[in-house]
């Protein structure tokens, strides 16, 4: 079976249409169901004791005053709790080297950052609970604190964990030709220090989870605000000594994840614990202030980085030093490892250059805990690279536009190798520039821009290429020793009416998964869209699978379901066959009936298909295959990863009186393979891009020296709001991957990876008249004054 | 604060109605509008996203007016007139933004749509076609994580539009 | 984050809650608009408050203009301000930064005596009322008195309000014919509070320029308007504008970037009120 996708005008095709999402409309009448709606009889709540310091021995813990608030139930501390749930280290065996420590569900003897739980208060009300909790004293005594990422090594820095003999968790140096030599032998070198403003993603929703313990029947039911469900429900069983199969985990509606969402987080962890323990529900809803201290932070990276150019402007080769803190554990189960590996594995990634090192420092601190977030790396690496190009390009006296144009991976190149070794199947680099440039009238652009600077009006106008991991196959994690699925699967399942249901294992946080596999499905199937269900998050019934990271879910999920949709049919027509006395090759199924596929004419409706097959099946053929229910896993092979490429350019008025930046417009062009829903995709790339933007202008994890966050409340932690935010361009070039049949790669993190390096060069080509240059993000009216000189460096 | 004078009550009677029907309870003194609707009555529409007024997924109409659900306590509210997304939706006040909203994916995650909802509609009570600027200005106190806004802006915009449409050709 | 509460009471009239504050002895706090104090509450930053409910007392509402002052009641929510049509001709000021407060569903409720009371430091209108001049009318166990903006606004959430008194009105004098008024202020986003803020009312006698963001509390820029009265230019003003503001080091911008943005909206802001004849 195939699809003709050079067809536009094939029957029954949804796939590159635009549909409607069939879970929008409960959300848009408020009748989602997202954790926190969840009320079961006899439940429980919990709330946690945290630690108000960022390192410190815990010398006691007085729970009696608690006990006595009315409401109150029980109260664990991080002693007994170990009982139940056993501690974790986040490691992966293919990151040689990387080291963590035991982390438990509550600290036991030590809080490592500043909102460490160290105690748990269960109650009959979330109110009640934190009654209580304020009433729980606390016995500490304050330890050293480790906060700079800069002397985290340093031999007179404490250690955090003495066991593992130093703050180091993990270092890896990337060579490839001889970096020396060129930079030696370059035309121009150029050299810049960049900061990335550590944050986090501020889902509307806050970590939930609702954990409910059926002594009587040994289940665990757990409603969980999660990515990754079969994850979860691995991580479960494993740490609370349960089977699997006794372990289900339900996703419902999700307010918003972004990588926050796919980790195990102690609290959790110690709910459903608990539960386990009372054998009642107990539900933990994170309220504000708690996400801001636990919710894992992402991004906190100082590069040091160096740029060898020709006369002719060619890059030579790059040369970047990358220094993360990562709070004082690896997050489990993907570590903290990754953005730092990342970094490495995606600076300079499109360009054509023949001399490459990075190296990454990972090192531990008193902070919150770092982990995957949105685009991971991807934003850092991007800002890093093309500040250094343009930094280059502006040494050359050459246009932006045509620095990318003379270095950017040729369109044929393929398939090629990086520097950094990772292998690109396909992408279209210079396509999408050309494309790029285009819809945003690049020269008129310029000339505008010129005009309005004789007037003292400084606008800028930065270009950003990048390339995004997407569709990560078991050379991620699983290689490593994580249990992180990175195959997925999908049951497709004709009822009697002729109506479908779709299973999966990926999930639906917002972004349109469900519509996205209804499309695949009937497609493939050969059913209207609207008779097609789709069933996802729930792993008591859905295929086992990864969930949703690293832009998977299209490629990997919609796979799955195509080749199960495919299947279906195949099934179908083997059964309408022999109804018809004719081959099932002559057949086909379109838009729920059985036609003849040489002349498209009716033969039979699917649902008198089902009624035979259903409550007749004494009618048809003794040994004739009656499974109108198909199941197919997918997994990419070929390549590590499927690699999508883009570019973004960001327009934007600078008032050098205030430092104050006025975004105008935005545009990106992405190349995300086969599009199976354009508005989705773009409204993914859209969202993307203004959380690159918020990352860009506004967001960043303010510490003083003894780790504690100054800035851990929405007022003072600014993300983007609707009246600063741009409009959006997008375009796409489609370049499908040959794994798969579908050929689509991921679209999620695109938007995000590439818009703050392009809001940074704008922000520096309209400094340019005056000599300054911002480097370290947020790009702050502080930090832009003192690169115009107005006020001092803050 | 045990020597409070006894005039101050812990728990408070209130009479309201809520989406065009009379409730009467009794609440905790303390207890938020959201928390009264979501808990008391059942009424998940409104969003608890940060309880200290600044995200706006709480967004409700009290009194004809749009409020912070949780910046308002339900003590308060004796004699009020309370209108949340579900009630909203039955009378068909939403529909058209509904549509919109849908239509143009103006929303992913939907944690924020009701009260982004209820702003926007507030909003174009006002009548006539406000500019780009005005309609993300009146919900610039909403987050959206998920979007990037451009769509929901797209989507009052056009409702706005067919408002204004319709009532040029009556 | 849930309220910890120690209870509630609805005031049926102005003498009412001036009873039941007294009787409280400094536990009870006033809810008007509620838009900080629920907040505070929630967040638990309140400890465990009991609350005396103002917003039935329909003598603390109305905006009217009464012989050579506009009186605002102390209920006024800020949308009140930004659409009443005596506030945009007899203190204009005082429109231009109503629509600055928060968010649309902020100023459906919040009040101009509550965001007095509350006083804090980067709030629109304390500033306000230092530049028009205003008189703050408060009530307490011996009976009303009015309090001059300029010794209402002490220090950081501080003002001369007895632990038993509030506010219950205050009285703008009308801005003079051709008096031009601007309060500007810039804020990273839309409805945050500002980074540093003015408001300028240019009378006959020279500017009155208050400020805010820029120090614990907002305050008149006496130095710079005494520059101003006697001649001096708006880059002589902003010269001296380190003597009048003490501006906060913290999260949002350091404290010489608020100084220097102080200065460019001085600028601005007497760019904004240039009449023709000046």
């Amino acid at each position: 079976m195939s699809i003709d996708f050079g067809n536009p005008d094939r029957p029954n095709s949804y796939i590159g249409r635009t549909v409607p999402r069939p879970n929008a409309r409960r959300l848009v009448e408020g009748r989602g169901r997202y954790v926190d709606d969840i009320v079961l009889p006899r439940m429980l709540h919990v709330a946690f004791v945290r630690s108000p310091h960022a390192h410190a021995r815990i010398l006691s813990i007085d729970t009696e005053a608690a006990r006595a608030v009315p409401g109150v139930r029980r109260i664990f501390t991080g002693a007994e709790l170990a009982a139940h749930c056993t501690p974790w280290v986040a490691v992966l065996a293919h990151l040689k080297g990387l080291k963590s420590a035991p982390q438990h569900a509550i600290a036991v003897d030590r809080a490592t950052w500043t909102g460490e739980a160290v105690a748990a208060v269960v109650a009959d009300s979330r109110a009640a609970a934190e009654d209580g909790a304020a009433l729980v004293e606390v016995g500490y005594e304050p330890l050293a604190v480790v906060t700079d990422m800069r002397t985290a090594l340093d031999p007179d820095t404490p250690l955090i964990h003495p066991e593992l003999g130093d703050n180091l968790t993990f270092r890896r140096l990337h060579e490839q030709g001889d970096v020396e030599a060129a930079f030696a032998g370059a035309h121009k070198v150029v050299s810049a220090s960049f900061k990335t403003g550590r944050h986090t993603g501020v889902c509307v929703e806050p970590r939930s989870i609702l954990a409910d313990y059926n002594r009587a029947e040994d289940q665990l039911t757990v409603y969980h605000s999660t990515q990754a469900p079969h994850m979860m429900q691995t991580v479960i069983a494993k740490h609370l000594d349960l089977p699997e199969g006794r372990v289900r985990v339900v996703c419902g509606d999700v307010g918003g994840s972004y990588g926050i969402k796919v980790h195990v987080y102690p609290d959790e962890m110690a709910t459903v614990a608990i539960s386990k323990v009372m054998g009642r529900p107990v539900k933990f809803i994170a309220d504000r202030l708690e996400s801001f201290a636990t919710d894992i932070h992402a991004r906190d990276h100082e590069i040091d980085g160096r740029i060898a150019v020709d006369a002719d402007g060619r890059i030579l080769a790059i040369d970047i030093d990358d220094y993360t803190g990562i709070g004082p554990y690896s997050v489990y189960p993907r570590t903290s490892a990754i953005e730092g590996n990342q970094v490495v594995n995606l600076c300079g990634g499109p360009y054509h250059f023949a001399h490459y090192r990075a190296r990454t420092t990972v090192v531990l601190q008193n902070k919150t805990p770092t982990c995957q977030y949105r685009a991971v790396g991807h934003p850092i690496a991007a800002a890093v690279t093309e500040g250094l190009v343009d930094f280059a390009a502006e040494a050359l006296g050459l246009d932006p536009a045509e620095m990318r144009r003379r270095n950017l991976i040729a369109d044929d190149a393929y398939p090629y190798t990086s520097p950094a070794n990772m292998r690109f199947e396909g992408l279209s680099h210079q396509a999408s520039l050309a494309k790029l440039l285009e819809m945003m009238d690049y020269d008129g652009l310029r000339a505008e821009q010129a005009r309005l600077r004789a007037q003292g009006i400084h606008r800028g106008i930065g270009l950003a290429s990048f390339i995004e991991l997407t569709n990560p196959s078991p050379f991620m994690y699983g290689i490593g020793g994580a249990r992180i699925s990175a195959q997925d699967g999908c049951t497709v399942r004709m009822d009697p009416d002729g109506s479908v249901v779709a299973l999966s294992g990926v999930t639906e946080q917002g972004q349109g998964t469900e519509a996205m596999l209804a499309q695949v499905v009937a497609e493939a199937v050969g059913v209207p869209v609207t008779r097609v269900r789709v069933i996802t998050g729930d792993t008591q019934v859905t295929p086992y699978g990864g969930g949703t990271w690293a832009s998977r879910g299209a490629g990997i999920g919609g796979e799955a379901a195509l080749q199960a949709g495919l299947a279906l049919k195949d099934s179908i027509l083997t059964v309408a066959g022999a109804m018809l006395q004719c081959p099932p090759d002559s057949l086909d199924v379109v838009e729920g009936t059985v036609i003849d596929r040489a002349g498209g004419e009716a033969r039979m409706p699917l649902e008198e298909l089902g009624r035979i097959v259903y409550f007749r099946g004494d009618t048809l053929p003794k040994g004739l295959p009656r499974e109108l229910v198909q199941t197919r896993h997918f997994i990419t092979s070929d390549y590590p990863f499927a690699f999508t490429n883009g570019v973004q350019a960001s327009y934007l008025e600078v008032d050098v009186e205030t430092g104050f930046v006025r975004l105008l417009k935005h545009w990106c062009v992405e190349d995300c393979g086969r599009v199976i829903n354009p508005q989705l995709v773009d409204e993914q790339i859209r969202g993307g891009i203004v959380q690159g933007l918020g990352g860009a202008l506004y967001e960043e994890c303010l510490y003083d020296a003894d780790g504690q966050l100054l800035n851990a409340n929405m007022a003072d932690y600014l993300v983007p709001m609707a009246a600063e935010m741009p409009d959006m361009a997008i375009g796409h070039i489609e370049t499908p991957t040959r794994e798969s049949l579908l050929g689509a790669k991921g679209a999620g993190e695109a938007g995000t990876a590439g818009a703050p390096a392009a809001v940074m060069n704008a922000i520096n080509d309209a400094l340019r008249p005056f000599g300054g240059r911002v480097t370290e993000m947020p790009f702050t009216p502080a930090r832009i004054l003192a690169a115009l000189g107005v006020v001092g460096k803050a | 604060m045990t020597d409070m004078p006894p005039d101050f009550a812990r728990k408070v009677d209130i009479r309201l109605t809520v989406n065009g029907e009379t409730v009467e309870a009794r609440v905790d003194a303390g207890r938020h509008l959201v928390d009264f609707l979501r808990l008391d009555l059942g009424l998940t529409g409104a969003h608890a996203g940060c309880e200290h007024g600044v995200c706006g997924a709480c967004t409700l109409k009290v009194d004809g007016d749009i409020v912070r659900g949780c910046l308002v306590l339900a003590a308060q509210l004796d004699g009020a007139e309370v209108w949340t997304v579900e009630g909203l939706t039955d009378s068909g006040a939403l529909a058209d933004l509904q549509d919109a909203f849908v239509a143009r994916n103006a929303l992913q995650c939907g944690f924020c749509t009701p009260g982004m909802l209820v702003a926007a509609a507030d909003l174009l009570a006002d009548g006539g076609v406000p500019s780009r600027a005005e309609i993300r200005e009146h919900i610039s106190g909403n987050y959206c994580r998920c979007t990037g806004y451009e769509a929901i802006v797209d989507a009052i915009e056009t409702v706005a539009r067919a408002r204004a449409g319709t009532e040029a050709a009556a | 984050m849930k309220a910890a509460t120690a209870g509630y009471v609805r005031a049926t009239s102005l003498s009412h809650a001036v009873t039941l504050l007294a009787a409280s002895k400094g536990q009870a706090r006033l809810l008007a608009g509620g838009q900080s104090l629920v907040a505070a509450m929630n967040l638990r930053l309140a400890g465990e408050t009991a609350l005396i409910d103002i917003n039935g007392l329909s003598e603390l509402g109305g905006i009217t203009a009464d012989g050579a002052v506009l009186r605002i009641g102390a209920l006024t929510r800020h949308r009140e301000l930004a659409t009443s049509p005596l506030v945009a001709s007899l203190a204009p000021a005082i429109a231009q930064a109503a629509p600055l407060i928060a968010h649309a569903a902020i100023r459906t409720r919040g009040t101009i005596g509550g965001s007095l009371a509350y006083a804090d430091p980067a709030a629109e209108l304390p500033a306000c009322m230092l530049a028009l001049g205003a008189t703050i009318v408060v009530a307490g166990p011996q009976g009303l008195r009015r309090v001059a903006a300029e010794d209402f606004f002490v220090d950081l959430f501080t003002t001369a309000l007895a632990e038993d008194e509030m506010i219950t009105a205050v009285e703008v004098p009308f801005a003079e014919p051709g008096e031009r008024q601007a309060t500007l202020e810039l804020a990273r986003r839309s409805g945050d509070y500002a980074l540093a803020g003015i408001v300028l009312a240019r009378k006959a006698d020279g500017p009155r320029i208050a400020f805010f963001g820029v120090g614990p509390t907002a305050r008149l820029a006496r130095s710079a308007m005494a520059v101003l009265a006697s001649g001096g230019d708006g880059e002589a003003a902003a010269a001296v504008l380190d003597r009048d503001l003490d501006p906060p080091d913290d999260v949002h911008a350091p404290a010489a970037v608020r100084l220097h943005l102080a200065r460019v909206l001085l600028r601005r802001a007497l760019a904004a009120t240039q009449t023709g004849d000046a």
